[in-house]
């Protein structure tokens, strides 16, 4: 027997992979939710059929999307993460002492449900007195937000469907409003790679711009993701992600990493050519 | 003949057994089921393009139905409460303009508020009728016209008792509702005809907690735009007749000018939402209310905005208000309407229903979801954040009480001269004026051009509203009626 998960990347490029089992299946209010067992990246979660986290590659997504900002900025104690229902965004940022409070919103309380129970990889750190959990819209809750946090972290799903509201301009004029004046905003950048995915990616690129006056993208290697190549958005109403790493305060913390490094850091920002180039078109 | 019940749609069982005939078309329309247009097929689709056809016996003919659209009509008069319902295919345009053609002959008087759209003033063009005006009130604060106050309206009964008919908004295009009921029975009273403009109006006779419709207020007849808040295909309509009026006359008026190919894709889309009204109308309306009434709060906590409801009302000219309808009034912020309105669209890929000098509307229907709702109220709260600005400035909108020197048929045709804008003070003019959406007149033919009615169109103009109606494009010219009139 042979059962095969896929998904289609663009219309005519599919990515499958070989499933082992099917642990959970669930529909909730806004989307169907599944969880797998297989042999080459173990346990993965798909949301409406999109793949979101596999345990084999989901280090290299939540290191660069927390450490990066978190070595630009000397102090941050305040954290919002819109979206990370997954939970490994708070796992690698709670391994931070100086950070005080992380505030979570995430639309879909049984995605959170799901991960705590088949997902320990990431689901880990919900307990942490620091976590505070909100099962909300995202753009809601931030309406309300003023001068209240010194990292937004937005992990987000596809522009389509629930995650949509995300990727728009009075979304991330909502992250500026809510962040203190030296706050650093990151974000689930798509791919520049497929046509569709690259759309979505010059738009969200497009607002934020809009919004931020230092908007940087940076880049990561993530093999379930489609064509592999995924970026993130830094944007920031003070630093700069590469003239303001603090590199040597960051190693001395001493947090072992698998792919996030100071090295790799800087490296990071440097984009290839035809991405540079959709990012200035979308300028 | 045994009654139909709501949950059938003759038109749509007759277009589907149709299909099935697999009948060899050698008739219009030459696209035959689409194989002769690949491209608007593609683009269509096929199950669409299959059912564009053409009146036939067994699908009924819209001119003279007898047999599956006739069914649908009783269908629909019923759902309505109404004698009789004929389904419309140009727009609620052609539904308003038959009421008013059916009830009012040449020179036959006509008893409306000015805040009419503008479809009711061109069909005193067509057919002659002569516009008693009663002003609206207006609400200054939020720089709206009203409804009709039930004095005003006995007082243009008085002083003019040989009109024919009486035309009301049930509601305005804000959710202003009149006291239609009273007013009717004030008209009825007089042996006038009373034409009701529900264009938005359609949920009231499925909604719950809703104003009281046009049919149970016991008007003559009644045009509703099922297109609106109906759910039906653009430019269909129901035009709803009541007990006092013979539909066979309407019939003839409609046939003067509707289509003799009415499209069976608008027709079958009225078909089918009569049905989801019918059926499910009341758990609709009811969520629709309730989006609405959540945005509204969201709004109405971000500051400045004030996005009104039913604390409004005051016994008459407002005497009750659509709760569906998001209006919101923008002016504390600083901005026009109109400027929020086409922000939205630029900046934020959100476009609303119309904006004016001091409102926006916001159109919600079955059809949305709370995440789009919270992509409005997170706009207007970002658009608030970064351009609040002094109201100082600001127009207030006033109601320019026009002066009727000349019925519109009259000054429409009458010989006319084009004059610089600027230089048409006093004189008479020939052609309308308005912000599109909403479609509502500042200057109609017929009427005095004053120098504030000219500073308003200017006002409009350059907060950015689509000003429309003059033959002159860029409304730098005005047609005016020649000297000697």
């Amino acid at each position: 027997m042979e059962l095969w998960f896929t998904e289609s990347h663009t219309p005519s490029v599919k990515f499958s992979i070989q499933v082992d089992r099917q642990l959970y299946c669930g529909q909730s209010e806004f989307q169907r939710i599944d969880v797998f067992d297989s042999k080459e990246f173990g346990r993965f979660l798909t949301l409406d059929g999109y793949m979101m986290l596999t345990e084999k590659d989901e280090f290299i997504y939540h290191e660069m999307i927390v450490h990066v900002p978190m070595a630009v900025h000397p102090s941050v104690k305040r954290v919002l993460i819109i979206g990370g229902g997954d939970g490994g965004a708070i796992r690698e940022l709670t391994r931070y002492p100086t950070v005080e409070h992380i505030d979570l919103v995430e639309i879909d309380e049984l995605v959170v449900e799901v991960c705590k129970k088949y997902l320990t990889q990431t689901a880990c750190s919900f307990n942490d007195e620091r976590v505070h959990l909100h099962f909300q819209d995202g753009l809601r809750y931030i309406r309300h937000c003023e001068n209240d946090y010194d990292l937004i972290i937005v992990d987000s799903t596809d522009p389509f469907g629930p995650g949509e509201g995300l990727f728009t301009k009075e979304f991330y004029g909502n992250c500026y409003k809510a962040l203190k004046e030296d706050g650093i905003m990151v974000n689930q950048h798509e791919s520049a790679f497929y046509a569709d995915d690259a759309i979505a990616m010059q738009r969200a690129h497009k607002r934020i711009v809009e919004s931020f006056l230092i908007s940087k993208v940076y880049q990561a290697h993530i093999p379930t993701y489609p064509s592999g190549h995924w970026l993130f958005g830094f944007a920031s109403k003070k630093y700069h992600p590469i003239h303001d790493l603090k590199a040597v305060k960051w190693n001395a913390l001493g947090l072992k990493t698998n792919y996030y490094n100071t090295r790799l850091h800087a490296g990071a920002f440097a984009l290839p050519n035809y991405v540079e180039e959709m990012l200035r078109d979308a300028e | 003949m045994t009654k139909l019940s709501q949950d059938r749609m003759p038109i749509l069982e007759a277009l589907n057994q149709f299909k099935q005939m697999r009948v060899v078309p050698f008739d219009v329309p030459g696209h035959k089921r689409g194989k002769g247009n690949r491209e608007l097929t593609d683009f269509l689709g096929e199950r669409c393009m299959s059912v564009d056809v053409n009146s036939m016996k067994p699908l009924d003919n819209l001119c003279h139905p007898i047999s599956v659209i006739k069914e649908a009509e009783e269908l629909a008069a019923e759902a309505f409460g109404a004698k009789h319902a004929f389904f419309m295919v140009n727009g609620t345009t052609s539904a308003v303009q038959s009421m008013v053609l059916s009830a009012c002959k040449e020179g036959d008087k006509i008893i409306l508020p000015r805040n009419v759209h503008r479809s009711v003033i061109n069909a005193l063009i067509l057919g002659g009728a002569i516009p008693v005006y009663v002003n609206p009130e207006i609400n200054h604060e939020l720089g709206i016209s009203l409804g009709m106050t039930l004095t005003g309206v006995k007082k243009a009964i008085f002083e003019n008792p040989d009109a024919k008919a009486l035309l009301i908004n049930n509601p305005t295009y804000y959710g202003i509702c009149s006291n239609i009921k009273a007013i009717t029975e004030l008209a009825h009273e007089q042996g006038m005809l009373v034409l009701a403009d529900e264009a938005h109006g359609t949920h009231f006779y499925f909604g719950e907690n809703l104003p009281i419709s046009g049919m149970a207020a016991g008007a003559d007849m009644a045009s509703v735009s099922m297109h609106k808040s109906g759910g039906s295909l653009t430019q269909s309509s129901f035009l709803l007749v009541g007990n006092e009026v013979n539909p066979g006359h309407v019939r003839q008026i409609i046939n003067l000018t509707q289509t003799t190919s009415g499209s069976y894709l608008l027709l079958s889309s009225l078909d089918i939402s009569r049905k989801n009204l019918a059926v499910n109308g009341k758990e609709i309306f009811q969520k629709v209310y309730q989006m609405a009434q959540y945005a509204r709060d969201e709004i109405n906590q971000i500051g400045d905005y004030y996005a009104y409801s039913r604390e409004l009302i005051n016994g008459d000219t407002i005497y009750d208000f659509d709760v569906t309808k998001l209006s919101i009034n923008t002016l504390d912020v600083g901005l026009a309407g109109i400027e929020v309105y086409n922000i939205l669209r630029d900046e934020y890929d959100i476009q609303v229903e119309f904006g004016d000098v001091g409102n926006i509307l916001a159109y919600i229907s079955v059809g949305d979801c709370q995440r789009n709702l919270e992509r409005l109220v997170s706009a207007l709260a970002e658009i608030r954040r970064r351009y609040k600005r002094d109201k100082a400035g600001m127009l207030q909108y006033e109601y320019i009480n026009p002066e009727v020197v000349v019925a519109p048929r009259e000054a429409f045709y009458a010989e006319k001269e084009s004059l610089e804008i600027h230089k048409t003070v006093g004189r008479i003019c020939s052609e309308f004026v308005m912000c599109y959406p909403p479609g509502i007149p500042i200057l109609a033919p017929g009427e005095r051009i004053t120098r504030e009615m000219l500073d308003s169109i200017e006002y409009v103009k350059e907060k950015g509203c689509s000003v429309t109606g003059p033959e002159d494009m860029d409304i730098k010219f005005l047609n005016v009626l020649k000297e000697g009139y």
